[in-house]
Order: C-alpha cells, then sequence, then structure tokens
C-alpha cells in the first residue's frame, strides 16, 4: 500500500490504540490471578523453610538500603521459627532474592531461592536441591561456621562455604544475601539495630561494629 | 505450494537455526539445558502463529513505510499478554521461563517471517508456516540445548547421566554454545544436502 503522512499516521495510531487496549484488558483480567500466584508463591517459601506454624508476624528491617522483611512464626503462641525475606545485588544477572529459615537457636532450617536470573546452567544452580551452597549452611548454625570479620564467606575469600563450580560470584551474591538474613534475625531476635553487610568480606574488621564479633563466633 | 509443504519447509529447507540462521540471541542464550531450549521453542511458536495470523490479516491496511514499526507493535503486544497470561495461570512454567518471555520481541524470525511470509500470504497459510518454522526452532533448539546439557552436566532433561564433575564445563557457557551451534550447523546442511 502506498504511504501517505495520513494513513501512516492514522494505521500506525489505529494499531497502538487496539494493542494498548489489548494489553490493558488482559491485565485487567490477570491483575488479580498474578497477585493471588505470588501471594500463594510466598506462602509456600514461607513453609519450605519454617516448621508447621500458624501464625506469622512480618517486620521489615532495612540493611544496605535492601528492605529485608523478617517473618516470625508461631506456633499456640511460641515462637518457632524465623523466615527472612533477604536479597543481594550482587548476582552475575541482577539482584537475587532468597527465603531463609531459621531456628530460634540460630539454626538454618532451610534456604529457598524465591528469584534470581543467574546463568542457566551455573548460577542457576543455587536453586537446585542439595547444592553446595545449601549443604554449607543447612542445618548448621551460622556462629559455628568459620567467619571471616564476623561473616560468612566461601571458601575462596577464606570462609567455608562451597562454591559453586564456575559459579563464585553467583555464590558470593547467595552469601551476602544469607549474611543480610542473618543480621536481620539477630536485630529481630536479640533486639540489636542491624549492620551493614556489604562488602563485609573485603572490609578491614575496624569498620565491623563489635557486637557482631567476639561474643558471638567464640 | 501445499499445506503439508509449508510446515516441512519450516523444518527443513527453511530451518530457522540451521538454514535461515535467525534469532541466534535466544538460541545460543536459551539452550544451556534440552528444556530451556524447547520452553523457549515453544513460547516462540505461540507468539508466531498468533503474529503471523494478526499480520496476515492486517497486511493490506499497513502503509509500506511504516509496516516495520506496526508489525513490532504486534508482535510484543502478544508476548505482553503471553506474559500475564502464563504469570497469571501457569506460575510455575512462568517461573521457569520467565527471563525468555521478554526475549522473544526481538527474536528476529518473528519479525522475519513477518516480512518475508505473513505480509504476502493469507491468513492458514501464515498460520502453518509459524507452525512449521516454530516446529523447527523448538527441535534445533531442543538439539542443541540436549548435546550441550550431555556434554557440560552430564545430564539429559534435568535427568542426570552419571557424575558431572568431569564434564567439560565449556558446553554450558557461550563458546561451547558457538561450537555445538556451528557443528550441528555443518551436520544439518550436510544431511539435508543429500
Amino acid at each position: 500500500m502506498k504511504s501517505t503522512l495520513f494513513n501512516m499516521t492514522a494505521v500506525l495510531l489505529g494499531i497502538t490504540l487496539v494493542a494498548s487496549a489489548g494489553v490493558g484488558v488482559v491485565n485487567m483480567i490477570t491483575v488479580e490471578p498474578i497477585a493471588a500466584a505470588e501471594q500463594a508463591a510466598k506462602t509456600e517459601a514461607l513453609t519450605r523453610v519454617l516448621p508447621q506454624f500458624d501464625t506469622t508476624e512480618t517486620v521489615t528491617k532495612t540493611i544496605d538500603e535492601m528492605q529485608i522483611t523478617v517473618y516470625t512464626a508461631s506456633q499456640s503462641g511460641q515462637a518457632v521459627g524465623y523466615a527472612v525475606e533477604t536479597m543481594s545485588k550482587n548476582g552475575f544477572g541482577g539482584p537475587i532474592s532468597l527465603m531463609v529459615g531459621f531456628t530460634p537457636e540460630g539454626e538454618v532450617i532451610n534456604v529457598n531461592v524465591l528469584k534470581q536470573t543467574e546463568t542457566p546452567g551455573l548460577g542457576t544452580k543455587m536453586a537446585d536441591e542439595g547444592n553446595p551452597l545449601l549443604n554449607s549452611v543447612k542445618g548448621h548454625k551460622l556462629t559455628e561456621k568459620k567467619l571471616v570479620n564476623g561473616m560468612l564467606a566461601v571458601t575462596k575469600d577464606g570462609g567455608d562455604v562451597d562454591a559453586l563450580t564456575a559459579a563464585t560470584i553467583s555464590s558470593r551474591a547467595y552469601v551476602d544475601a544469607i549474611n543480610r538474613a542473618w543480621m536481620a534475625y539477630k536485630s529481630v531476635v536479640d533486639g540489636i539495630a542491624p549492620s551493614a553487610v556489604s562488602g563485609a568480606t573485603k572490609q578491614v574488621p575496624a569498620n565491623e561494629p563489635e557486637t557482631q564479633k567476639g561474643g558471638k563466633n567464640e | 505450494m501445499n499445506k503439508l509443504q509449508i510446515i516441512l519447509s519450516g523444518i527443513l529447507k527453511n530451518n530457522p537455526t540451521f538454514v535461515l540462521v535467525l534469532g541466534m540471541c535466544p538460541t545460543l542464550g536459551t539452550t544451556t539445558s534440552a528444556a530451556n531450549g524447547m520452553g523457549m521453542g515453544l513460547a516462540t511458536m505461540a507468539v508466531l502463529i498468533m503474529s503471523n495470523l494478526v499480520i496476515s490479516l492486517v497486511k493490506n491496511i499497513i502503509p509500506d513505510k511504516v509496516r516495520i514499526p506496526a508489525f513490532i507493535v504486534i508482535i510484543a503486544s502478544f508476548v505482553t499478554i503471553i506474559q500475564m497470561l502464563m504469570q497469571a495461570f501457569v506460575p510455575a512454567l512462568y517461573a521457569s521461563l520467565g527471563v525468555f518471555i521478554p526475549l522473544i520481541v526481538v527474536n528476529c524470525i518473528i519479525l522475519g517471517r513477518a516480512e518475508a511470509f505473513a505480509s504476502k500470504n493469507g491468513a492458514f497459510d501464515s498460520i502453518l508456516d509459524g507452525i512449521g518454522i516454530g516446529l523447527g526452532f523448538t527441535a534445533s533448539l531442543t538439539v542443541i540445548g540436549a548435546v550441550r546439557e550431555i556434554l557440560g552436566s552430564g545430564a539429559i532433561f534435568g535427568v542426570s547421566l552419571g557424575s558431572a564433575d568431569y564434564m567439560p564445563l565449556v558446553f554450558v557457557l557461550a563458546p561451547g554454545g558457538f561450537l555445538t551451534l556451528g557443528y550441528l550447523m555443518v551436520l544439518f546442511n550436510k544431511l539435508a544436502k543429500k
């Protein structure tokens, strides 16, 4: 068809109008199911990292300018575990987001990867069952791990968390997110103010608040 | 051209990956495992069939000079709609394919078929072309993904074939993707010529 200014403008306007109306209608239909699916995914994520519970209480902490949410799970009024929705911006393919479950004694129950965009086949293994990262923390008290400046670290950085093969950056991000979860967990359980985690493996000890070392790490 | 030939040509003579060499970016990016390759192929096929159909219906009212922007708007709308529908009704599938879905917009196979086929043929033939090219793309990606997964991670469709420790990891990475693609392309064209 021959192009004139009028028919080009009219056709493009028409197509974009129809297209945006179509997308808008589908959005109206799907907005509720999407929200419901996300809510279900969150509940599912909580049950995967916590023992049986009937109520949860939500507290949000800000650590390194990131919102970390702590869900305190209780069974008949007794705290049975803490699930921390944590994140790290240091992923290889963007931010990663984890759900970490702690017992009231500080043992890691389980870790569930909520969101990641790591390299398929390499960093994405962080979400697999029984991967080395998960095995390094699951069922362990973090205070009993080999800590670097009071923080968990991969073996390459002097800690004892086994990294994923050929995915050190993703592994560091995973550990970074768990450290942040740990800080948030401690601040809820012990009532101390959360402190920064970023660059913990590179910082000199002087930058670290004393409360995180010493007593907690003997 | 008879109807079956349209479908077959998409799989063999006009195979998008090994013959037309279109859509290399998603091909290399998503074929780290057989399942990922297949998922990307199927999602692309769904968009391709829909966009081919609509473009073949509206081709006579689109002025030549603005046909590319018009096609892109149509394709992008379908991708967005499919993405939202998957997110709402098959969240598990969306979670595993989520990253690949937006990539479909920039997949030049879709625009290429809109230009080369749908804008010159009727609605029914365009749907068949979408199915043929879609199947060709899905099959190619699945094969590349399977080879890379077997060689790189010692598994197929996520099922381990024994220890992965001694496998050349390079096949999961980009260089291995190029190697696999190159050798499969040689093999495909050698066999297709006979």
